[in-house]
């Protein structure tokens, strides 16, 4: 196994973390990490859901103050006790949520905080251009005076890359900025991270996608339970070491364990079931389509960003209300726009923005963990104390949620571990029919693989999956069949021996050609 | 003209609506032309300047998701002040400036206990409001008449000074809430006060300033109010904040934070006045002016909660 190898001493870093600890309440976060980022340099930060990433980058840009440790930035102490601050001393940030304000405009969030001013007034027309220059910068062209929140989550995510991309600064630090991106658009983002580095940029990056730290990144440094495990340059260190690294095990067993590891089965076996829907459509977000699903079968929803998958998933669900078609779940028929008729026909969905639409922050992991049972069955019918405890316990050893216990705060949990509670609360649902809206964003390869191991068991239990998925290669991986989306609209299916990563980008491309050339 | 009829502007736009039909609608009952006068115009802008005042610094802290509850107590404070210190000798423009620097410091002191210890804005502010009304009531706990020549003066004025006080403060919230990074940080710190501190917005000042902007706005609606009645009354401004309150949300801003026009405001404000006159001039117990408000802004919150679903789903 490499060793780590020592950071060459000819040059100062830019920036130099050193015995960083963090403690919370319960548990210690970070446990005496050492960070170094230099110049010119794409630095990933590499390890699993809780390992302490996130409050290492929250702590460097002042969100938290640290209770030992030392930072500096080109050679000079920095205690930034605020983001403001931290901007100040020369770092820009994306965190790992979409840190932006829904209600004004796309160019609001990008200038907010340093709006060109002439004679004491903003100027607004000047505002939008800079917006417009800065999305530009990412190949994006978008309404700038519209709302953000009228853009999807993968557009907020742009728009908050843009946004830090647009301050001046001599480190800039992305946690998870991909999760919810397609490939062109990480590509793009990629294009300009580069250019920034040959600049002299200092760059970190945080994501669980491996390929993308491969492709993009010149050093890893592996945090495992808030300690430092290492620091190698990328190129001589092998994906499957780093993931032995992350998970604190030997490379030489790692295959045969994770292959060898059954997936827990907490689940009930759930009644046979079947969704009919009937050309489901809503103008301007979906045109109509027929979707089916047999019992104890998993459909794909492939496309790219936009093409409708949220789209169909919503209107099944009743988060939109449909303007036309009808749905039935197992024979019954589901009210249109109504989810509490979908829930109560044995339906769940696992949203893909689990902030806004997902976990409600001040309640506890057990809390968050049993509503959609709870509103299953209603208010006279409550779960005891101690089989909630029970639920809540299996759940968190199941899906290996980092968590001291089920009375912790949701919001105090890592982003992967709070997508993890939200995947495990329609799971304790036991519907017959869940939709799985990109469930893998944000998690660990360890609890990825968990997580599709998962979806195959409640299949073979007969429960029916609709799973969507920006990664086509984990979509075609877990679904018998493929619905293929594009431009809001059904391409067609595929299934057997068609169902391929390349048919479908074929499917796509062709489609949008058709679109283009006529 | 497109950000004028966009989506974010429709209930804005509906509100007005209400407005004019509101006021045609009370016409044609009356079946009086005397209705439509300039005088009933007139009136309806000058009886609810000082509420206007208030109402606009009321926007500023229910925008960035707080609350104010001095501004009744604050009003009176200044008239008391005034009129006492005005009796002493002090000549009227030392009189204003200690007024308003009184509102600025209220205001800093609130928002900066709101801002640094995460206490709850009703409280603080509930703190406030007793505080300056005891205040006011150990300065002088009657009414003390105002007769410096300057103030009665102000009859002859070429404007009102209560409507010049309402387009003075309007003209200010339109600059600093549209204008200034001020302003537009209060909008983000009410939409989301998480985001804007990780976005490296200044949210700890922007909250210090929001509630010193507030009461300086109540401050000088209180010394609009001491041109108007040329009195001190330490009664003055009982519950006029909840009137304050009440504009606000009937103008559309929501009571969350983040959402609002200040435009809306000066709406809301007039639809009050209009209830209130139109129930004056049918000379119907006057009790029914607040039966009238408070259905209409259950029906307002239903109203707008209406239009905003359908503006959010397009
Ligand atoms: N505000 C907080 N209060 C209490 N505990 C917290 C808080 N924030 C994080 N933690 C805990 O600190 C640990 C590290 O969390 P962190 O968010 O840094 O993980 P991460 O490496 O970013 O994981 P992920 O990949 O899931 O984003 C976790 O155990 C988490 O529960
Ligand atoms: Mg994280």
């Amino acid at each position: 196994m490499a060793q780590p190898p020592q950071p060459s001493p000819e040059s100062t870093p830019l920036l130099s973390m050193t015995g960083i600890v963090k403690q919370f309440p319960g548990v210690r976060a970070l446990d005496g990490v050492d960070f170094q980022v230099r110049r010119g340099e794409i630095h990933s930060l590499m390890g699993q859901n809780g390992a302490g990433k996130s409050t290492l980058l929250k702590v460097l840009t002042g969100v938290y103050t640290r209770d030992a440790g030392q930072m500096l930035l080109d050679g000079r102490v920095i205690s930034p006790r605020s983001p403001l601050e931290a901007q100040g001393e020369g770092i820009s940030t994306v965190y790992q949520e979409v840190n932006l304000i829904p209600d004004l405009s796309v160019a609001e969030n990008i200038v907010l905080g340093r709006q060109t001013q002439r004679f004491g007034f903003i100027d607004w027309r000047a505002a939008r251009r800079q917006a417009d220059a800065a999305l530009a910068r990412l190949d994006l062209q978008l309404d700038v005076s519209a709302s953000l929140n009228s853009y999807s989550i993968a557009i907020q995510q742009m728009v908050a890359i843009a946004r830090a991309l647009d301050e001046e600064c001599s480190l800039l630090v992305l946690d998870e900025p991909t999760s919810s991106l397609d490939q062109q658009e990480v590509a793009r983002l990629f294009g300009v991270l580069r250019r920034l580095r040959d600049d002299g940029l200092g760059i970190v990056f945080v994501t669980h996608f491996l390929d993308q730290v491969y492709q993009i990144s010149d050093t890893i440094t592996v945090l495992r339970n808030g300690r430092l495990v290492g620091e190698w340059p990328a190129a001589e260190f092998s994906r499957i070491e780093l993931i032995a690294r992350m998970l604190g095990r030997d490379p030489a067993s790692l295959t045969e364990a994770e292959a060898g590891a059954a997936p827990p089965s907490p689940v009930a076996a759930a009644e046979a079931a079947r969704l009919v829907a009937h050309q489901l459509g809503r103008r301007g977000q979906l045109q109509p389509v027929d979707v089916e699903v047999g019992a104890g079968e998993v459909l794909g929803l492939g496309g790219l960003l936009g093409s409708g998958r949220t789209e169909l998933a919503r209107l099944l669900f009743g988060l939109d209300r449909a303007d036309s078609g009808r749905v039935e779940l197992a024979g019954r028929a589901v009210r249109r726009g109504q989810p509490r008729s979908a829930i109560a026909a044995g339906m769940g969905y696992s949203s893909e923005d689990r902030k806004v639409e997902g976990i409600i922050p001040e309640l506890s992991v057990r809390e968050n963990l049993i509503l959609a049972l709870a509103s299953k069955r209603g208010l006279w019918r409550r779960l005891g104390r101690a089989a909630q405890e029970a639920l809540a316990d299996r759940y968190i050893q199941a899906l290996g949620i980092a968590t001291p216990d089920a009375e912790k705060r949701i919001s105090e949990l890592s982003g992967g571990n709070q997508q993890k509670v939200l995947l495990a609360r329609w799971l304790a649902a036991e519907p017959s029919l869940l939709i799985l809206d990109e469930p893998t964003r944000g998690i660990d390869v360890g609890a990825k693989a968990e997580i599709m191991a998962l979806v195959a068991d409640l299949k073979a239990r007969g429960m029916s999956v609709v799973f969507i998925s920006s990664e086509l290669e984990e979509v075609v991986r877990s679904s018998d069949r493929i619905m293929v989306l594009c431009d809001r609209a059904a391409l067609g299916e595929l299934r057997g021996e068609s169902k391929t990563e390349q048919a479908m980008l074929a499917r796509i491309a062709s489609a949008h050609q058709e679109v283009s050339g006529g | 003209m497109r950000r004028l009829l966009g989506p974010r502007m429709l209930p804005l736009a509906a509100t007005g609506l209400v407005v004019v039909l509101l006021y045609l609608a009370a016409g044609a009952k009356f079946h009086d032309s005397n209705w439509f006068t300039y005088r009933v115009l007139r009136d309806l802008v000058v009886n609810n300047g000082v509420l206007g005042v208030l109402a606009i610094g009321m926007t500023f802290v229910i925008l960035s998701g707080g609350i104010d509850l001095s501004i009744g107590s604050t009003v009176a404070f200044v008239g008391i002040l005034s009129a006492t210190l005005l009796g002493q000798g002090w000549s009227p423009p030392a009189v204003i400036t200690l007024s308003l620097v009184c509102g600025v410091a209220l205001g800093a002191l609130m928002g900066w206990l709101v801002a640094s210890f995460d206490l709850p804005p009703f409280m603080v502010t509930l703190g406030g409001m007793f505080l300056m009304r005891g205040v006011t009531l150990l300065i002088n706990d009657s009414q003390i008449a105002i007769t410096h020549p300057t103030y009665l003066a102000s009859g002859k004025w070429p404007i009102h000074p209560a409507a010049g006080a309402w387009l003075i403060a309007l003209v200010v919230a339109l600059y600093l809430l549209h204008y200034t990074r001020f302003g537009r940080n209060i909008y983000a710190v009410g939409g989301s006060e998480q985001s804007a501190l990780l976005m490296g917005l200044p949210v700890w000042r922007t909250k210090v300033a929001v509630y010193a902007c507030c009461s300086l706005f109540a401050a000088f609606a209180g010394v609009a109010q001491s041109f108007v009645s040329l009195s001190g009354d330490s009664t003055q401004g009982v519950a006029q904040e909840m009137d304050a309150i009440a504009a606000v949300v009937i103008g559309g801003t929501l009571l969350t934070g983040g959402r609002g026009y200040v435009a809306g405001t000066v709406l809301g404000v007039l639809i009050l006045g209009l209830i209130q006159s139109a129930i004056i001039f049918a000379n119907i117990n006057s009790w029914w002016t607040r039966i009238g408000i408070g259905l209409l802004l259950l029906i307002f919150v239903l109203l707008q909660r209406a239009i905003q679903q359908r503006v959010d789903r397009q």
